[in-house]
């Protein structure tokens, strides 16, 4: 179930690359986990360790505090790829609370949701702001669903309602569905008939 | 035909006939699984969430697994021991092993005929049907889309609620028709086509859509050929592709172990045949392209729409993206991507790894060899696959030419399981996406088809496979 999320202020951490899929996001070979738990470590591992497994002093990954940091402002069509849950699993685990990006790939923006990640997106002229301004401390209010960076003023974003008032009010989405059991055995009835 | 009164596409005849509670503004729709694959990478956190809560599956008929990504292609030892990459690997097909036997869902495992990659083995029996909407924990499930099915990945929460329901919570997405006018010329393959309409959409001009592929060169295509084009829309960012079903969709389908048998098929027909887009439809988007303009395709950068005719120049790096893939390729501006030496071919994976791959890339490697200094690897989508390749001496063709055989699975497509290219080598493969390090850490991928691959493996440097075929045939 997803942590219930209404507003969040952080600055944010820019990775203006585009397409940035759920491969370099968590890399396969760590997919053979049976559990949800501690993949923050596996995070955007190969841009983040050398091929001896040491953290890369460069990369501005390794260099942020996860807990001010909880916004991602990432280039166009983030999270592209393979469906692993595993990606906001991840990067969940790494400290985001919410992606930012021009326009977030399907799968992902499901998972997302499902566990308490914001994906956001907006205009291309805001993320082109948001893209030239790292670390920019910015407010992510999903009541309103507004963004708001610097002085300019905020800038409305769309989430799917459902997935909004789960996230709001901590519903249990899972519960929600096996609670229309009745419904789903009603339509197997009609259609078997 | 006369225009119906209310004319649909086949997306929506599909759709409004799983809807369980409709949508509104507050909540998405309910719609009704009839089809649940799973595997052993994205299921065990949703058995889980099953167990956490006292549920059972509630519909083990409608579910089947199958062990295709974590599992090693080389065979047991003499102490029958699996060469498995890590213990975790190991463990997870365990763990997959255990859910199925509490939960009393089918699995295609080890010592099963049936076993292979969960894109390859569920149409092989006749799981996958037109009408049907089929979910997998796995973003190439819209392969199955080839059948006229409503097919799509999902994300393991998701693999939790279908299990526990048999339902999903969907938004309605829009739809989107591709048209592939003319005929293919020959030499041309189901896999070109598909690179060819994504470059043309662009990583994410699918997103948000359903895609229906139509025209004459998708019609021509057989039905792996259309399962090949329908795999790989999430390429393009669409989680779903079809293709209405025709007489050789049912020709294919007939028999199949797990199809209605005798006059069940027949009238499955007649409801299937119903399927199809009505004249007079309309969608959301149009795209047409002229089939008969393509020719065999590869990839030179790290996300399968960086797709070109083989032998065109490279790109100039006139922003970010395309400098940051040329120089993680390793390629130069304006020259062409069939200078490079190829280190690694690799036939196989969910887009082409099925019989008819096999055949294509054994016709160009017969009678000749891999190139020294190349590591050819061929690995059967399946092991209905596998019987039919050994049975036609494909796997002879394979080893003679200095290629690796291999057990059925995902191998060197997503390369979990330890089969790998290298750091900085570079592979032809005919898998469906070549990120940064999918086929290992620094590995280089260019996408292709199975004839392509093989030729590129004769040459050691990717090759168009015309000339091969020509000399075959002519």
């Amino acid at each position: 179930m997803a942590e219930p999320l209404k507003k969040l202020v952080s600055r944010t951490i820019v990775i203006a690359q585009e397409s940035i899929d759920t491969d370099q996001i968590i890399p396969a070979r760590f997919l053979t986990t049976t559990t949800r738990e501690g993949l923050g470590a596996k995070a955007f591992y190969d841009w983040r360790y050398d091929a001896s497994g040491k953290p890369k002093p460069e990369e501005q990954l390794n260099t942020i505090d996860a807990g001010e940091h909880r916004v991602l402002v990432a280039g166009d069509n983030f999270g592209c790829g393979s469906s692993r849950e595993h990606a906001p699993w991840a990067l969940m685990d790494y400290g985001f609370r919410a992606v930012v990006s021009s326009s977030i790939a399907d799968i992902f923006t499901s998972n997302a949701l499902k566990n308490g990640l914001l994906p956001v997106v907006v205009d291309p002229e805001t993320h082109a702001r948001l893209l030239a301004d790292p670390g920019a401390r910015v407010t992510v209010d999903l009541e309103a669903c507004e963004l708001t960076f610097g002085n300019a003023p905020p800038v409305k974003f769309a989430v799917e309602p459902f997935a909004r008032r789960c996230l709001l009010d901590g519903v249990d989405t899972f519960g929600w569905l096996t609670d229309r059991i009745p419904a789903i055995e009603a339509f197997e009835e009609k259609n078997a008939a | 035909m006369p225009t119906p009164p209310n004319p649909r596409t086949m997306f929506d005849k599909i759709w409004d006939a799983h809807i369980v509670q409709a949508e509104s503004e507050d909540a998405p729709a309910i719609l009704y699984v009839d089809l649940h694959l799973v595997h052993e990478v994205t299921s065990p956190q949703a058995f889980s969430d099953l167990d956490a809560r006292g549920l059972k599956v509630r519909r083990p008929d409608r579910t089947f697994a199958t062990l295709d990504h974590s599992t090693p292609t080389l065979p047991p030892n003499q102490a029958g021991e699996r060469p498995y990459v890590t213990p975790e690997a190991a463990a997870q097909v365990e763990t997959l092993r255990r859910n199925c036997a509490q939960h009393g869902v089918r699995l295609a495992d080890w010592d099963s005929a049936d076993r292979g990659i969960v894109h390859v083995m569920a149409p092989e029996l006749g799981l996958t049907q037109p009408g049907m909407v089929v979910v997998c924990g796995d973003s190439h499930t819209a392969t199955h889309g080839a059948f006229g099915a409503l097919a799509f990945g999902i994300g393991t929460s998701e693999v939790g609620h279908v299990l526990a329901t048999q339902c999903l919570l969907q938004r309605r997405p829009r739809r989107m028709r591709v048209s592939v006018d003319g005929k293919l010329q020959a030499g041309v393959s189901a896999k070109d086509v598909a690179l060819a309409v994504i470059a043309t959409l662009g990583f994410s001009g699918g997103t948000g859509y359903v895609i229906e592929y139509a025209g004459e060169a998708v019609r021509s295509l057989s039905m792996e050929g259309r399962m090949t084009l329908c795999n790989m829309s999430i390429e393009a960012g669409a989680r779903a592709g079809m293709v209405a079903p025709d007489e050789q969709t049912i020709a294919w389908l007939r028999g199949r172990r797990l199809v209605p048998q005798g006059a069940a098929f027949e009238a499955a027909a007649e409801r299937w045949r119903a399927l199809a887009t009505d004249d007079g439809a309309t969608f959301d988007h149009e795209v047409r392209i002229d089939g008969a303009a393509i020719t065999p395709m590869a990839t030179w950068g790290t996300t399968p729409d960086a797709a070109a005719p083989i032998g065109a120049p490279l790109p100039r790096a006139a922003n970010d993206s395309t400098r940051r893939a040329l120089d993680y390729m390793g390629f130069a501006e304006n020259e062409a991507t069939t200078h490079y030496p190829v280190d690694v071919v690799f036939v196989g994976s969910c887009t082409n790894g099925r019989l008819s791959d096999l055949r294509a890339a054994a016709d160009v490697l017969r009678g000749r060899r891999v190139k020294d200094g190349v590591r050819m690897l061929v690995v059967p989508g399946s092991e209905s696959v596998r019987r039919d390749a050994e049975a036609e001496g494909l796997d002879r063709v394979f080893l003679d030419a200095g290629a690796e055989w291999r057990l059925p699975g995902c191998s060197m497509c997503i390369a979990m399981n330890g089969d790998l290219v290298a750091p900085g080598q570079l592979a032809v493969s005919t898998s469906n996406r070549n990120f940064e390090g999918r086929q290992g850490k620094g590995a280089r991928t260019i996408l292709a088809s199975p004839a392509t691959a093989a030729a590129s493996a004769v040459q050691g440097v990717l090759a168009d496979p015309r000339t091969f075929l020509e000399a075959a045939h002519g």
